[in-house]
């Protein structure tokens, strides 16, 4: 932009716009008026009003961005900038008048027609815009590819992808992650392991476009990463372990709709973005931030396909289930992302129970077989009731309480039965705890959640890791804001 | 500036720098040798034979534990060992 004396009056237009047009005799009449005191400023075609010497050519929009035009024409008083009042847009003549205090102003004008929006604001435009002259900047490194240089073939030579290709964080599409909140991007959420290096929300935010987030995704996202940091979650552990696990994510609340989550047909499946973007934007964080590569500090023997991404929605159609967030403390019109150190699911069938009692022996028999049949109290789980089998709950009068005391009776189990060499098998539970009554799980160490389509009496089970517990790892929840 | 591609780093951004490993032990006479479990099952036999083999040789061992396997060493045992220790060897993994 060029270097302009201020002036009392600045108005801007664009040729595109009719009533900028219309308007071209006011524009004429207060040039002649105002002289230096008025400086136009013209968004698209330079000639535009070209004969007038007090036109400037705002093309690249930064006079009007630092102005917040958002509808041209749009005459503004300068030595009022900042007040409620210091501006008139599109062409209301009484109004002009008033406001120039010229009286004849327009006289031969139609009384009225509105404006048109800004180029500032024509889509695609902000996230330029902010980048080129907004106070926020990003303070990642940046990488500068060669002209021969693929963007998506560089992610993966660089070792930032999981395996599978990332979308390239470039300062445009990270800005439009970040533009329609009101975030310090240098604000430190935490430490992420393994490194324990700081987490900024800029790098949240740089990993959520690599992993395909749409912005409106940001604020599921931030709470997931809050969820992970939280010391109970033990996130560090959880990506050392030889074991399965790594994070699993649940939402609740009303965010699901509005970003469209699947709690539905294919629930923990593929195929809906945000479900698997999400849980992704995690992986990709831990691994590029944190540090943790398989084979590095990531020791899993096996590990298990949800370290790609592994988050899902609960189906809260039924007002008497309650969700799991309200287990934890929450009110069902909040917003929360609740955490999980699990793997993989196990299919509970059971298309013939036509009472609590029967379903419920069947899930307490299926739970069992958590990390190992005789292995009690060492591993949570979460319990994922489908809709058929809460229908079964349902019409015999059992809400999920009765399911989950039903569930602990069912689960206790005489020490003596889980002895290293019962049945043959070497595993088992210490001698000393022959003569305990033991149930499967540690207190609170079982969570109920319910999704999934309509049809099908299947339900599952999520296995946790086998550092469940304050020792390592419990559940965490984290209001989504 | 040219007209290529520019991405943001993703990454830590933290540059290695090569450190320089300390001096080596020379000989186990007369130095003191920390072992430290890190709480996981059978890491204290293990340990325990370590140790007998370091006696033999005239190291004095000093033994430490972490609080879990989960987490990493409190900074406080960090700093106990590095002050009493001449060397340490952490008994990793089952």
């Amino acid at each position: 932009m060029a270097e302009v004396h201020p002036s009392k009056y600045a108005l801007v237009v664009k040729k595109a716009c009719p009533t900028c047009i219309l308007i071209e005799p006011v524009i004429r009449h207060l040039a002649a008026s105002w002289g230096e005191d008025l400086t136009i400023y013209v968004q698209d075609e330079p000639d535009f009003l070209a004969d007038l010497p007090s036109v400037v050519d705002d093309s690249a929009l930064e006079f009007s961005y630092r102005s917040a035009i958002e509808i041209v024409p749009c005459l503004i008083d300068q030595s009022q900038a900042g007040a409620s009042e210091d501006r008139v847009s599109g062409w209301d003549r009484n109004q002009w008048q008033q406001f120039t205090g010229i009286d004849s102003l327009g006289a031969g004008l139609t009384a009225f027609k509105p404006g048109c929006g800004s180029k500032t604001l024509d889509p695609g435009m902000q996230e330029q815009l902010m980048l080129r002259y907004g106070q926020h900047q990003f303070n990642a490194r940046n990488i500068e590819l060669a002209e021969s240089e693929d963007e998506l073939e560089t992610c993966f030579e660089r070792g930032w992808t999981d395996g599978l290709p990332v979308i390239p964080p470039t300062p445009i599409r990270v800005m439009r992650m970040l533009k329609d909140f009101d975030l310090d991007y240098q604000e430190v959420l935490g430490l992420l392991p393994p490194d324990n290096v700081p987490c900024t929300i800029e790098k949240v935010a740089i990993n959520a476009v690599m992993a395909g987030c749409k912005p409106e995704y940001f604020p599921v996202v931030l709470a997931s990463v809050r969820a992970a940091l939280q010391d109970e979650f033990c996130m560090h552990g959880l990506l050392c372990t030889t074991y399965f696990s790594s994070p699993v994510m649940i939402v609740n609340g009303p965010v699901v709709r509005h970003i469209g989550m699947n709690c539905g047909i294919n629930a923990l499946g593929q195929g809906n973005r945000a479900n698997a973007t999400i849980g992704r934007t995690l992986q990709l964080l831990v691994r590029n931030v944190g540090g943790g590569k398989p084979g590095g500090i990531d020791r899993a023997t096996m590990g298990n396909p949800g370290k790609y991404t592994y988050c899902f929605a609960e189906d809260e159609s039924d007002p008497q289930w309650p969700s799991l967030a309200m287990d934890r403390g929450y009110h069902r019109n909040q917003s929360v992302i609740s955490l999980f150190a699990g793997e993989g699911l196990q299919p509970i069938l059971d298309q013939l129970s036509r009472t609590p009692e029967s379903l419920s022996k069947s899930m307490a028999s299926s739970l069992r077989s958590v990390a190992h049949v005789k292995r009690f109290g060492m591993a949570d789980a979460i319990l994922v009731v489908c809709p058929e089998h809460r229908r079964v709950l349902r019409d015999a009068g059992w809400s999920k309480e009765d399911l989950r005391r039903s569930l602990y009776d069912e689960l206790m189990t005489p020490g003596s039965e889980l002895l290293p060499g019962v049945g043959g098998m070497a595993e088992g539970m210490p001698e000393k705890l022959k003569d305990k009554l033991l149930n499967k799980f540690r207190d609170d160490g079982l969570h109920i959640v319910s999704t999934g389509g309509t049809a099908g009496m299947f339900s599952a089970i999520i296995s946790g890791w086998v550092a469940s517990g304050e020792r390592g790892s419990q559940m965490v929840s984290q209001i989504i804001d | 500036m040219s007209g290529n591609a520019i991405l943001l780093d993703p990454t830590s951004e933290l540059s290695p720098v090569a450190k320089q490993l300390l001096p080596r032990l020379r000989t186990l006479q007369d130095v003191t040798i920390g072992l430290l479990d890190i709480s996981k099952p059978r890491g204290k036999e293990f340990l325990d034979a370590v140790a007998t083999f370091l006696e033999a040789r005239g190291a004095t061992v000093n033994r430490y534990s972490k609080p879990t396997f989960t987490r990493i060493a409190p900074r406080e045992l960090n700093q106990r060992i590095s002050s009493e220790c001449d060397a340490v060897i952490e008994g990793l993994a089952d």
